[in-house]
C-alpha cells in the first residue's frame, strides 16, 4: 500500500513534468531561441536552438530602436506601476477598514458601488472626455489615476475580507490608549494586513505592468509609451525581424519574473489569508 | 468567504464603545480620496456614457440622435456576431478555467513529486505580458510552418488552420486565454483547498467513503466559495477581454473573432465616438445582466453550505 502510493506520487509528478514541459515550457523556450537568432533564421519560425547566438547584438538593437523607446517605456511603466499600486494599497485598505468597522446606512450603497466597479467595464470615450476636461489626457499621472480608479474595487474586496478577521478588541484597546484614527489605522491595523498587502501588490503589479488596453486608450503616443505598447509599436516595424520582437518580449518579462521569484511562495499564502476566507 | 459577497456578513461586534467614539475612530473622510478618484474617473464616465451613446459625437461637439447608434449597432451583422462571440469567449474560458483549475489544484495539493516546480510553471504564464503571449502563439499557430502544426504533422496529423480559419479563430484565442489564465484559477482553488479542515476528509475516510464520494460530498461543496470566485472573476475578465484578441487576430479574419471590446476600439479609432460609446453601453448591459444575477445566486447558495 505504502509503496504503491510512493510510486503514484512519482509517476504523476513525472507525467506532470512531461506534460507541462510540452504545454508551458516549450513556448517560453521558443521565445528565448527566437530572440537569440539572426533575422533570417528567426523568420523560419522553427523550434530549434540558434545556430549563431546573437544575444548582445539583438539586445542593443531593440534598446536603440526608435530613440531608445524601450528605456523610456521602462521608466514610464515603473513609475506607473509603483505609484498606482502604492496608492491602491493605502486607499483600498482605508476604505475597507472604515467600511468593515463602521456600520451606517450608507454601507449598502458603498458595497454596491464597489461591486459595480468590479463588474462594469469602463466607458472608454467618456473617460477620455473627462480626462481631457481635467487636462489629464495623455499624461502619465492621468493614467496613474485611471489605474487607481479601476483597481480600487478588487483591492478593497481583498482587504475587507481580511480586516473582518482582525478582532475589534484590538481597536478598542488602542482607542482607550488614546490613539487617534490615523494612528489606529497606520500603526495598529495596517501592519497586520501584511499578507494580504503582498497579494494586492503582486496581483495589481502584474495587472498594471502588463496592461495594454488602458495605456492604448489613455496614454497614446510614442513619447510616453509603456512597455506593452512597445510591442505594439514594434510589431509593424519588426514585422520581418522576429528576433527583435521576441527579444523585446523577453526584456519586458524580466521585471515580473523577478517579482515572481521573490514572492512566489507568498502568492498562495496571501490568497488563503485574504481572498478565500471561510 | 467571498471576495465578491454583496454585503459583509459580519456585523460590527457589540456596542462596547459609545457611538461617538466609533465615528471618531473610523472617520468618514477615510473614504474621501478613494471616492473622489473613483467618482470622477469611473462613475462619472459611466453615467455620461448613457447620454453620449445617444449622440453623434466628436469630443468637442455632440448632436442628439436618439437610438440611431443602437439601431446601427444591431443592424450590422458583424456587430451582432461580435456580441455572440463575446458570450462564447467568456463562457468557454470561464467554464474551462473552473474545471481545469479545480483538477489541477486537487492534484497539486496531494502528494506529487516536484510539486513546487509544477505549481510555479502553471502560474508562470500569468506573469508574462498578454500581448507577448498573443504574439508568440500567433506564430506558433501559423497553419503552414508554425511549430504546433509542424509537430502535429510529424505524427502524421494534419493540424487545423487555427487563427487563419474563420470558424476556428475565436476558439484558438480562447484556448490561449485558458492557457494564460488557468494559473490564477489554480491558485484560488489551492487557497480554497487549504481552508478545508483536515478532520472532515479524515472523518469521511474513516466512515469508509470512496475517493469519489469524498470529492462529491466534501471537497466539491467546501470548494464552492472558490468556485464562485473563479466563475465571477473569469466571466468578468472574459466578457471584456481585449488585449489577447487584439494581439492575436485584431478581430479577424474578417470579423470572425471580433468581440465587443475590439469593436469599441475599432469604432473609437475610426472616430465614431458616439457609436463606440453605444458599444460600451451594450457591453455594460451584457455584463451586468449576466454577472449581477449570477453573483447574487452564487452568494445565496454559498450561505447554504
Amino acid at each position: 500500500m505504502k509503496r504503491e502510493k510512493l510510486i503514484f506520487t512519482y509517476l504523476s509528478g513525472i507525467l506532470g513534468i512531461i506534460v507541462t514541459a510540452v504545454l508551458f515550457v516549450v513556448p517560453f523556450i521558443f521565445i528565448i531561441f527566437t530572440a537569440l537568432k539572426t533575422k533570417g533564421e528567426a523568420a523560419l519560425l522553427e523550434f530549434s536552438p540558434p545556430t549563431e547566438i546573437r544575444f548582445f547584438e539583438n539586445l542593443v538593437e531593440v534598446i536603440q530602436a526608435r530613440d531608445f523607446m524601450v528605456i523610456t517605456a521602462f521608466i514610464n511603466s515603473t513609475i506607473l506601476t509603483v505609484s498606482s499600486v502604492a496608492a491602491l494599497v493605502i486607499l483600498g485598505a482605508m476604505v475597507a477598514f472604515v467600511l468593515q468597522r463602521r456600520m451606517t446606512k450608507f454601507n449598502g450603497l458603498i458595497n454596491a458601488l464597489i461591486l459595480a466597479g468590479l463588474i462594469i467595464p469602463p466607458a472608454v470615450v467618456p473617460t477620455i472626455w473627462v480626462l481631457q476636461g481635467l487636462g489629464l489626457f495623455k499624461t502619465l499621472h492621468g493614467l496613474i489615476f485611471i489605474q487607481i480608479a479601476f483597481g480600487l474595487s478588487f483591492t478593497t474586496l481583498l482587504f475587507r475580507a481580511f480586516i473582518a478577521s482582525i478582532p475589534k478588541e484590538l481597536d478598542e484597546a488602542a482607542i482607550i490608549d488614546g490613539a487617534g484614527p490615523l494612528k489606529l489605522f497606520f500603526r495598529v491595523i495596517f501592519p497586520l494586513l501584511k499578507s494580504v498587502i503582498f497579494t494586492v501588490i503582486i496581483l495589481q503589479s502584474i495587472f498594471i505592468f502588463n496592461d495594454f488596453q488602458n495605456p492604448l486608450y489613455f496614454l497614446p503616443g510614442d513619447e510616453n509609451a509603456t512597455v506593452q505598447l512597445t510591442l505594439y509599436n514594434f510589431q509593424a516595424q519588426f514585422n520581418t525581424s522576429f528576433n527583435l520582437l521576441y527579444m523585446n518580449i523577453l526584456i519586458i518579462t524580466i521585471p515580473m519574473l523577478i517579482l515572481f521569484l521573490l514572492f512566489n511562495n507568498r502568492i498562495v499564502s496571501g490568497m488563503t489569508a485574504g481572498a478565500v476566507k471561510g | 468567504m467571498a471576495v465578491i459577497g454583496t454585503a459583509s456578513k459580519t456585523k460590527a461586534s457589540g456596542k462596547s464603545l459609545q457611538s461617538r467614539h466609533v465615528s471618531k475612530a473610523y472617520p468618514g473622510w477615510f473614504y474621501a480620496p478613494a471616492a473622489i478618484i473613483y467618482g470622477v474617473l469611473f462613475l462619472l464616465p459611466t453615467l455620461l456614457s448613457f447620454f453620449f451613446s445617444l449622440t453623434r459625437w466628436t469630443l468637442f461637439d455632440w448632436e442628439f440622435i436618439g437610438f440611431d447608434n443602437f439601431l446601427q449597432f444591431f443592424s450590422e451583422p458583424f456587430l451582432i456576431q461580435g456580441t455572440f462571440n463575446t458570450l462564447f469567449f467568456a463562457f468557454f474560458t470561464s467554464g474551462t478555467k473552473v474545471v481545469l483549475g479545480m483538477l489541477l489544484a486537487i492534484w497539486l495539493s496531494g502528494p506529487v513529486f516536484a510539486k513546487g516546480y509544477l505549481r510555479a510553471v502553471i502560474f508562470f504564464p500569468v506573469l508574462v505580458s498578454t500581448v507577448g503571449v498573443g504574439i508568440t502563439f500567433k506564430e506558433l499557430m501559423q497553419p503552414q510552418d508554425g511549430v504546433i502544426n509542424a509537430s502535429l504533422s510529424f505524427f502524421g496529423i494534419e493540424g487545423p488552420g487555427w487563427l487563419a480559419d474563420p470558424g476556428m479563430a475565436l476558439f484558438s484565442v480562447a484556448i490561449v486565454d485558458v492557457w494564460r489564465g488557468v494559473g490564477i484559477a489554480t491558485v484560488i482553488y489551492l487557497a480554497g483547498l487549504a481552508a478545508i479542515p483536515q478532520e472532515y476528509t479524515e472523518a469521511a475516510l474513516m466512515d469508509g467513503a470512496t475517493k469519489l464520494k469524498k470529492f462529491r460530498h466534501i471537497t466539491l461543496p467546501l470548494l464552492f466559495p472558490a468556485t464562485s470566485t473563479v466563475i465571477i472573476l473569469s466571466l468578468i475578465g472574459g466578457l471584456r477581454s481585449f488585449d489577447l484578441i487584439w494581439a492575436m487576430t485584431k478581430g479577424g479574419p474578417g470579423f470572425a473573432s471580433d468581440v465587443l471590446a475590439s469593436i469599441i476600439f475599432k469604432q473609437y479609432q475610426a472616430g465614431f465616438y458616439g457609436l463606440s460609446t453605444a458599444g460600451n453601453v451594450v457591453l455594460f448591459i451584457v455584463v451586468t445582466a449576466i454577472v449581477y444575477p449570477l453573483n447574487r445566486w452564487l452568494n445565496k447558495r454559498e450561505v447554504d453550505y
